[in-house]
């Protein structure tokens, strides 16, 4: 069977991100991009799925505007087959993004749709749910672990007691949490081999999916900064400032 | 507006996320709440002493014994056509269901509002909460989930809700639930603890993270947190998390012993009320947000620290 595995462009997570001061957004500008972490580990679950002989082919798509060829390039170089951009300069709410995703799976078939549980940037952790719905197949979000069989698959979730494992009817639809594994760097030979993979160019008005935005961002500002307190000498300080607060 | 708030519950109590979800709904216009679930009558009774709460919905079927997203989605939407609202919890139920149910309405989901601005106006947190987003909604219904630390809990008591059994979608029958596995724990929970001490990579081995935190909660009646390093060395299971992808907590104090202060795990705690810190290396970006720091060696002060409390 097929895998789709849905990738990010992000900025990068060790960044710490700069509030316009205009209110209109975070400065994107000049700041070092790279593929959302939780889409690395669905491309390292889709690879270690064909390497156990489950998955045929693995297909990257990505939503973005021509820079997330980028992105694409380091699915190719991960282990990803081939894949599809979607070329969009607007911003793309998870709504719009779920239904090009559905559009590209009606194409592709897949059995599985691997995605990451949420992007660092709108933090939404959206899109996986929003597409099993679009799709009416079932969903394992927060995966912690995937267990593929031939017409099922078996998802440890992480959830908040602990975790809870979920068995679905395929096509299904999984979103990875942080202990799904660890994803693989590109080798620098696999880099060179992943420029000759396929990598298709289309647009949201191919699939004929209305991307205009249902939320208006009024303005974006800082959270309210904390000010550094102090440092206390010793254990006993630490208890007589504990003690005032009423804590101990 | 009618709201229909998501209850989260365990066959017994509703949970304070939920408590704080209703504040958020009462913000927004008329409050009734859903417990689905099965034999879930006992919260149904306890979810209308609310205050403040109109009707309460309790769907009580097999079908959603352990909250399938498929299944509850469906039942959310089937009571959507008298609602012009759907509210859950940011919890790991909530954030399953939610995003369903807004794209079977065909709606944007507003995820972790922090506040309520005006009808359809509210503020959220983007880039690990880096920056404050004010984000309003063009969509005719609208779904939400709601940051539990970011509202007060509603009264408990006070409300004389009235209960109506519902049913509506089972699901699409493609998914079951196999199995749970909890962790056991007697400490107060994370995201309501009112004291959390926490820890990080700097522990050296599950051993001394229990050895050592587990007595300064109990003296403090703490919950225990931990920053994603020591859950990925397997010091502490994965439910301790704190951070952006792990649980957002504000509790009243948060110590962060052997905790760098990464990004990450800031964006779970920064709200907390006072923030102490007990790390070795001075210049940790820890000490940048916290109100109380000691420098120095954890395992000689959290021990020294358990015995003079």
């Amino acid at each position: 069977m097929k895998a789709l595995v849905p990738v990010k462009r992000v900025i990068d997570y060790n960044v710490k991100p700069r509030v316009k001061s205009d209110g209109s957004g975070v400065d994107l500008a000049n700041v070092k991009m790279s593929m959302n972490p939780f889409d690395e580990i669905s491309v390292e679950e889709a690879i270690r799925l064909k390497e156990a002989g489950k998955i045929e082919e693995i297909i990257a798509v990505s939503v973005g505007p021509a820079k997330a060829q980028e992105t694409l390039r380091t699915a190719l170089a991960m282990g990803a087959d081939r894949a599809i951009l979607i070329e969009t300069d607007e911003t793309v709410e998870p709504l719009a993004v779920a239904k090009l995703l559905q559009k590209v799976a009606e194409e592709e078939q897949p059995g599985l749709i691997i995605l990451g549980k949420q992007a660092i940037d709108d933090d939404a952790n959206q899109t996986g749910q929003m597409l099993a719905a679009l799709m009416d197949r079932p969903q394992g979000t927060f995966a912690n672990t995937v267990e593929l069989d031939s017409d099922s698959v078996t998802v440890k979730r992480e959830i908040d007691g602990g975790l809870e494992t979920v068995k679905l009817q395929l096509p299904a639809i999984i979103t990875t949490d942080l202990r799904l594994n660890e994803p693989r760097y590109a080798s620098l030979p696999n880099i060179m081999k992943a420029k000759k993979k396929p990598l298709d160019t289309k647009t949201p008005a191919d699939y004929g999916v209305n991307i205009a935005p249902r939320l208006t961002t009024t303005n974006v500002s800082e959270p309210p900064v904390r000010q550094a307190g102090e440092k206390v000498e010793d254990v006993d300080a630490l208890v007589t400032k504990l003690k005032a607060l009423g804590i101990a | 507006m009618k709201t229909l708030v998501l209850v989260e519950h365990d066959n017994a109590s509703m949970n304070d996320a939920t408590l704080a979800a209703v504040t958020a709904a009462s913000q927004i216009g008329e409050v009734h709440l859903l417990v689905a679930g099965e034999n879930c009558a006992a919260v149904g009774e306890q979810a209308a002493k609310v205050a403040g709460v109109g009707k309460v919905h309790v769907a009580d079927d097999a079908a959603y014994g352990h909250m399938l997203p498929e299944a509850v989605a469906a039942l959310v939407v089937d009571l959507m056509g008298h609602h012009d609202a759907f509210i859950a919890p940011a919890t790991t139920n909530g954030k399953n269901i939610a995003p369903r149910v807004a794209a079977l309405l065909d709606v944007m989901q507003i995820s972790d509002i922090l506040s309520v601005e005006g009808d359809k106006t509210f503020t959220r947190p983007i880039y690990a909460g880096n920056a404050i987003a004010t984000v309003q909604s063009g969509d005719e219904k609208l779904v939400i989930t709601v940051r539990g630390t970011a509202f007060d809990k509603a009264e408990t008591e006070g409300g004389s809700g009235e209960i109506e059994a519902v049913s509506g979608g089972t699901g699409n029958g493609l998914s079951e639930f196999v199995s749970q596995d909890l962790a056991k724990s007697d400490r107060p929970e994370l995201t309501s603890a009112s004291v959390i001490v926490s820890g990080g990579r700097a522990f050296g081995s599950k051993e001394s993270f229990h050895e050592l935190l587990d007595p300064l909660a109990d003296k403090l009646d703490a919950g225990v947190g931990a920053s994603r390093a020591a859950v990925d060395a397997g010091y502490a299971p994965n439910d301790y998390q704190v951070g952006q992808t792990g649980k957002i907590v504000a509790p009243e104090c948060y110590m962060a012993i052997g905790i760098s202060g990464a990004i990450q795990h800031l964006a779970g705690m920064k709200d907390s009320k006072t923030i102490v810190a007990i790390n070795k290396d001075e210049d940790a970006p820890i000490f940048q947000i916290a109100d109380i720091g000691l420098v120095g060696d954890l395992f000689k002060i959290v021990p020294e620290l358990t015995e003079k409390l």
